[in-house]
């Protein structure tokens, strides 16, 4: 039976850049349909992208786009590997265009690409009317400014690029399983109600959407669950049959493992129900998913079910999260954890003196972080380590109330206790951010050509 | 006969979020642990290691084909990643508050399923 071949080169937009690299090299030993995806959109990149829309019409796709797609395009074109990506964050059209330079400026052949669309709603839906819609999130009744709102779309207008010959599709927001589905629907004419089979793709999608978490990343445990060659991790390759069946695996050569745990850690990933999960094509039941290992990196991937594609479409809406202020100083040696309570005290008393409504949390970091606040009633005196560094963090929507925070953190180098170094401080713009379900009716997907036929 | 053995020993576990809400997955690395994890390792169990960060609703969803389950717990990431001052506003570092969590299994395990390098 044939098989279709997709290939996971990123899982978010600051994941490795040559990554892509050994899979390309799989995906142009093989025959038939064979894809490339890259995952680079998360909630706060579209918010910041379409900021930068905002400065600059030409701009506001993702950095990501630059760094990821020099090192495979020439290979893909020239073996007729097709990438999908939804690099094009909150301007598809220009980072198609950008592309189409990167390819010029390689001297390669001139690609066919598609822009798809249509996942833009802000100018449709007014901040009250989306704030009736919402579900999750911050309370957009309230939100001064709506940054971004777009809807999850599904994989039909990424089948239809490819259909119009496109070598490339980039894409704004859609969801991130949709970028193994648009490739399969095309590839094996699926149709739009194959329930089981959609739900099939959808599942692809989900296992390669994060990378290399499918393949050993975000996996190894020292001694109890070891992983060969992290540092070369091998990202993953489905190779999936007309049924929907598939097999995960990586390039061979290539660091890290494919088991039963690293599939079933990355199926459940971020799934809540796991008897529907909603994607905008259809309703995934993974109740009846049996995973095999069927050799060395191999693992088959079988039962996944569907239902009818939901009524509504989820959209992320983003607005202004204020600012995170966060200062960080260490104290080490004989009596550190006591000198490094005296400094909490100290910038706290300073703070509620001159921002008495900021409230402010204290990390000790190798007492007491990750888990929890070293809270104000905590003493860190009898703890037994030599080495803490404080960690000062408070947020408020007025940047200059959080400066004085990490003021009073900087200026404990002279007025602190004994021994306070490296001090390090920054102040973050946040994004805050809302789920709201959309009727299908506001999506209006559009899919646009650049380049020639070949 | 039984004995205690951390969950880290006997599983494997990854945790993810969506908002303030945590999923959880716990996956037995021998299926045969499966009855003995979902004896143990219930959701008041699990409310229990969350109980400072004070979950408002705790779920286990049960795969008894995958011998993995899925647990979501909602409210405990401090708003989540774009509101909580902490330095783990995405849960990340929250599966290995539950493989810490000990649990009785059948002492005649074999030694293959209880640590080391899984394939």
């Amino acid at each position: 039976m044939a098989k279709v071949f997709i290939g996971a080169a990123a899982g978010f937009a600051g994941d490795r850049s040559d990554a892509g690299v050994p899979i390309v090299d799989v995906l142009a030993a093989q025959s038939g349909q064979r894809f490339l995806m890259y995952e680079t959109l998360a909630e706060r990149t579209l918010a910041l992208c379409q900021l930068e829309r905002r400065q600059n019409p030409q701009r506001g796709y993702s950095p990501a786009l630059d760094r990821m797609l020099p090192p495979v395009l020439a290979r893909c074109l020239a073996a007729g590997i097709k990438i999908i990506g939804n690099f094009g964050a909150a301007n598809p059209a220009s980072a198609a265009r950008r592309v189409e330079e990167m390819a010029r400026s390689l001297g390669v052949r001139w690609p066919r690409i598609a822009a798809v669309e249509g996942d833009d709603i802000a100018g449709k839906l007014s901040a009250s009317d989306l704030a009736s819609r919402m579900v999750d999130g911050v309370d957009l009744a309230r939100a001064r400014e709506i940054l971004s709102a777009n809807l999850y779309l599904g994989a039909q207008p990424i089948a239809q690029g490819l259909e119009q010959g496109a070598d490339i599709v980039v894409t704004g927001r859609v969801a991130d399983s949709a970028l193994a589905l648009g490739p399969l629907m095309h590839a094996f004419r699926w149709s739009a109600d194959d329930w089981d089979r959609l739900a099939a793709g959808t599942l692809a999608g989900h296992l390669l959407e994060c990378g290399a978490q499918v393949t050993g990343g975000y996996f190894a445990d020292p001694g109890y669950k070891d992983v060969p060659e992290l540092a070369e991790v091998g990202y993953p390759v489905a190779e999936v049959d007309e049924t929907g069946e598939m097999v995960i695996t990586k390039p061979e050569g290539t660091g890290g493992v494919v088991n039963r745990l690293t599939v079933i850690e990355q199926l459940l990933y971020e799934i809540h129900d796991p008897s529907a999960y909603v994607a905008p094509d259809v309703v995934l039941d993974l109740t009846n998913v049996e995973v095999a290992e069927i050799g060395k990196d191999r693992v088959r991937v079988s039962g996944a079910r569907g239902r009818p594609a939901p009524e509504t479409l989820k959209a992320t809406v983003c607005v202004d999260g204020g600012f995170l202020g966060e200062a960080e100083i260490s104290y080490a040696g004989p009596n550190a954890p006591a000198r490094a309570q005296l400094a909490a005290e100290v910038v706290r008393a300073r703070v509620l003196r001159r921002v008495p409504h900021l409230n402010v949390r204290v990390d000790a970091i190798g007492i007491r972080s990750v888990w929890g606040a070293a809270s104000a009633t905590t003493d860190l005196r009898g703890a037994q380590t030599d080495d803490v560094r404080l960690r000062f963090a408070a947020e408020s929507s007025i940047a200059s109330d959080v400066e004085i925070l990490l003021d009073e953190a900087e200026a404990l180098y002279c007025a602190g206790p004994a021994g306070g170094a490296g001090v390090r401080r920054r102040i973050t713009p946040r994004v805050a951010s809302a789920s709201c379900l959309i009727e299908r009716r506001f999506a209006e997907p559009r899919v646009t050509m650049l380049g020639t036929p070949t | 006969m039984t004995r205690t053995v951390r969950l880290q020993e006997i599983a494997s576990a990854r945790s993810g979020d969506k908002g303030n809400r945590l999923n959880l997955v716990l996956v037995c690395r021998d299926p045969a642990h499966y009855d003995a994890v979902a004896a143990q390792v219930t959701t008041e169990r699990v409310a229990q290691v969350f109980a400072a960060r004070k979950p408002t609703h705790v779920v286990r969803y049960d795969l008894p084909k995958l011998a993995a389950f899925n647990f979501v717990l909602d409210d405990v990431l401090e708003g989540g990643v774009n509101a909580s001052l902490g330095l783990d506003g995405h849960g990340k570092s929250l599966s290995f508050l539950v493989l810490d969590i000990p649990v009785e299994i059948a002492a005649e395990t074999s030694r293959r399923s209880i640590r080391g390098t899984v394939s």
